[in-house]
């Protein structure tokens, strides 16, 4: 792997990272309005996978879908105007943070309700398919997702068409704040029900985000090949509370040493030490991207702010799109 | 009439389909059934040997991911046609209906159409039952951002066929099964049918206002009436969402009596939308309450000795008008009904057109 590609995977994830950590900063304000869902902790799976996409691939997410958004290139101004509110929003103001879209980057969409995009990121890739596309499509879920039904039947059908689809589960242990254990059978792998509907799946640690480009580039290199859809489940955590800015230890529905055990396993801090033990980054590179990185976020932030809110006159503008 | 091609409701609806496939390669077709040699009781026969089977597919047992597939790949410009062979069906795809396919465009700010068809038929009869015969068209139509529309004659089935597919936007296209034998006037080739209600009949004593298969009741309800020398307008929407609602305050003004027949359930059906609309905006012109004919609120039975009893009759709507309009009416048209009557769960093999 290239040092610009290890430093581009470092930068991508600081990215997705503090624009996170200056929307919670910011989020107290009262201005952003929407139920906003943290990937703050899961920054590696969304760099490792994106940084294998080209512009023409799609993405396709769900509720926590900031980092998709970002690491598959999204117009960060217009993330920020949609979170709050603003004409210039990239839903112009009618999707906030659950319904983020750029077709410029062929980022598709992403919406709330769990497993509803999975079967609209293989209709994206059924319908490359029929146009002879070979265009690649990584749908983001997580581990509350394959309990749908919708996900097996998205399965199925990628199966059998051989469709260009990458599924990344991201498990992260809990949906909302219910364990894994009360939501699936103990000894049945996620990857074992991808694996029965005939694909490759593979089970990798979602932390170290050198492992989940190399995982990534194999399996994409693969589907876009021709060989059918793949299945990558990565374990990771979530830090926050499930929707909203704020630490939840206090629930206490988290065991004792889990929290402290994924904090210790950081993707930016477990990436940083190894990219300064290998002489690629040192403390002053490190600020330094924090400072380019925080100036693209803030410019966005004020970006944000001084747009408009919509007119009232727009309310009814996309209740139906205009005849062909 | 005679110089016009007469052509069947289904084989109309097989030659819109026809039409849309040969004009528009992003247009396809899946659903249960769609290549099969029945082909969705021929709606679909033949057209997978004709436009290939890259375009005119099955689909596994799987609504609700289905609808959601065909909803992605019109983000990618496809312009799919699913069809559910029982309305009931596409219940389990309420997700992929209601919140995506319905506002995908409106809640992406307009960036991306979602210009998906969705055919479904309303069964009837000969047994149906419970979960084969609903006409729940007043659901799609609370949902904003769906049209659903719902053609009687073979004129329109093609034409608002062809109509759907060029749409840009989620169609939700309801078949009743009791309409595909019935006949009349199909021209060749492409033409398209406006979303928007039409008047099937004109007359001054009262309005009634129909849908689908309940407009046929409702044009032999008007023979009826005319031997007594009542003549009314008949107004049969072909569309209820995005409903407008002109031709039907037009005929009020005229008439100033309603009697909305619905094939539908009666309790939060499309009847009370219709004369909701009516009484907020042509009140002063009703000379009389407004009557609802409508499916009683209970599930279909399955057994023609409850469901004779079950589905309104055109003795129903005759009564409606007569009692609308201060004459003596039949209370109960369901009087001299024979439980065991077989030519009530079929359609009427006597009225099959030219419509």
């Amino acid at each position: 792997m290239s040092a610009d590609v290890r430093l581009k995977l470092f930068r991508d994830m600081l990215l997705v990272r503090r624009a996170e950590e200056i929307i919670r900063e910011l989020y107290s304000e009262g201005d952003m309005r929407c139920p906003t869902h943290f990937s703050i902790g899961q920054e590696a799976v969304s760099a490792g996978v994106c940084a294998n996409l080209e512009q023409r691939d799609y993405v396709i997410s769900a509720h926590r879908s900031h980092a998709h958004y970002i690491n598959k290139n999204g117009d960060l101004r217009s993330m920020f105007a949609e979170l709050y509110g603003k004409e210039d929003g990239c839903a112009s103001g009618k999707g906030g943070s659950m319904h983020l879209i750029d077709l410029d980057v062929n980022f598709l969409g992403c919406v709330p309700i769990v497993g509803s995009t999975i079967p609209i990121g293989v209709g994206a890739a059924f319908g490359a398919k029929l146009q002879n596309n070979d265009a690649v499509t990584a749908i983001f879920f997580g581990d509350g997702a394959t309990e749908s039904g919708v996900f097996h039947e998205s399965l199925n059908f990628a199966a059998m068409h051989q469709l260009r689809v990458l599924f990344i589960c991201e498990n992260n242990l809990y949906s909302v704040n219910t364990p894994l254990e009360e939501r699936q059978p103990k000894d049945r792998a996620i990857i074992d029900l991808a694996k029965s509907h005939g694909m490759p799946a593979l089970q990798y640690d979602g932390q170290e985000v050198e492992n989940v480009y190399i995982s990534a580039a194999e399996m994409i290199a693969n589907i876009r090949s021709g060989d059918g859809p793949g299945f990558l489940e990565y374990a990771t955590y979530r830090w926050l509370e499930h929707c909203g800015p704020n630490e939840d230890l206090q629930l206490g529905y988290r065991p004792d040493g889990e929290y402290e055990y994924w904090l210790s396993r950081c993707p930016i801090h477990l990436h940083k030490e190894l990219l300064m033990k290998e002489g690629l980054l040192s403390e002053q590179s490190y600020k330094q991207y924090i400072t380019e990185i925080d100036t693209r976020v803030f410019d966005a932030v004020t970006f944000a702010k001084q747009s408009p809110f919509p007119a009232r006159e727009t309310l009814f503008r996309y209740l139906y799109a205009d005849a062909s | 009439m005679s110089s016009v091609r007469q052509l069947k409701y289904s084989e109309a609806l097989r030659e819109a389909a026809d039409v849309c496939l040969e004009r528009d390669p992003k247009v396809y077709m899946l659903g249960l059934g769609v290549p099969d040699p029945i082909g969705v009781f021929g709606t679909t026969a033949g057209l997978r040997e004709k436009h290939g089977a890259n375009r005119v597919f099955d689909m596994p047992i799987a609504e609700n991911a289905m609808t959601g597939i065909a909803l992605g790949s019109c983000l990618v410009g496809m312009r799919p046609v699913m069809t559910h062979m029982r309305l009931e069906f596409s219940m389990t795809a309420m997700d992929q209906i209601c919140n995506q396919a319905a506002k995908w465009h409106y809640m992406f700010g307009g960036q991306s159409a979602v210009p998906l068809t969705m055919r479904m038929i309303i069964g009837r009869g000969w047994g149906q039952g419970p979960q084969h015969s609903q006409s729940l068209h007043a659901w799609f139509a609370h949902i904003p951002g769906l049209k659903v529309v719902m053609p009687t004659t073979p004129y329109d089935a093609k034409g608002m066929l062809i109509t759907a597919i060029e749409d840009n936007n989620p169609v939700v296209f309801l078949e009743h099964r009791w309409l595909y034998n019935i006949h009349g006037p199909v021209p060749e080739g492409h033409y398209t049918v406006p979303f928007t209600p039409r008047l099937a009949n004109e007359g001054k004593d009262a309005t009634i206002v129909s849908l689908s298969y309940a407009t046929l009741d409702a044009i032999k309800a008007l023979r009826e009436l005319e031997k007594d020398g009542i003549k009314c307008d008949l107004i049969d929407l072909r569309a209820i969402a995005p409903l407008d609602d002109t031709l039907i305050l037009e005929s009020v003004a005229r008439t100033g009596r309603l009697i909305v027949v619905d094939q539908g359930t009666l309790t939060a059906g499309f009847s009370a939308e219709i004369i909701a609309r009516v009484s907020e905006k042509a009140f002063a012109h009703l000379k009389a309450p407004p009557i609802r004919v409508a499916l009683p609120d209970c599930p279909t039975p399955t057994t023609r000795a409850l469901s004779n009893f079950y589905y309104p009759t055109p003795g129903h709507i005759v009564a409606a008008v007569r009692k609308s309009m201060g004459l003596s009416y039949e209370e109960d048209p369901f009087t001299n009904i024979d439980p065991a009557d077989k030519t009530m769960d079929v359609p009427d093999k006597e009225f099959t057109g030219p419509f």
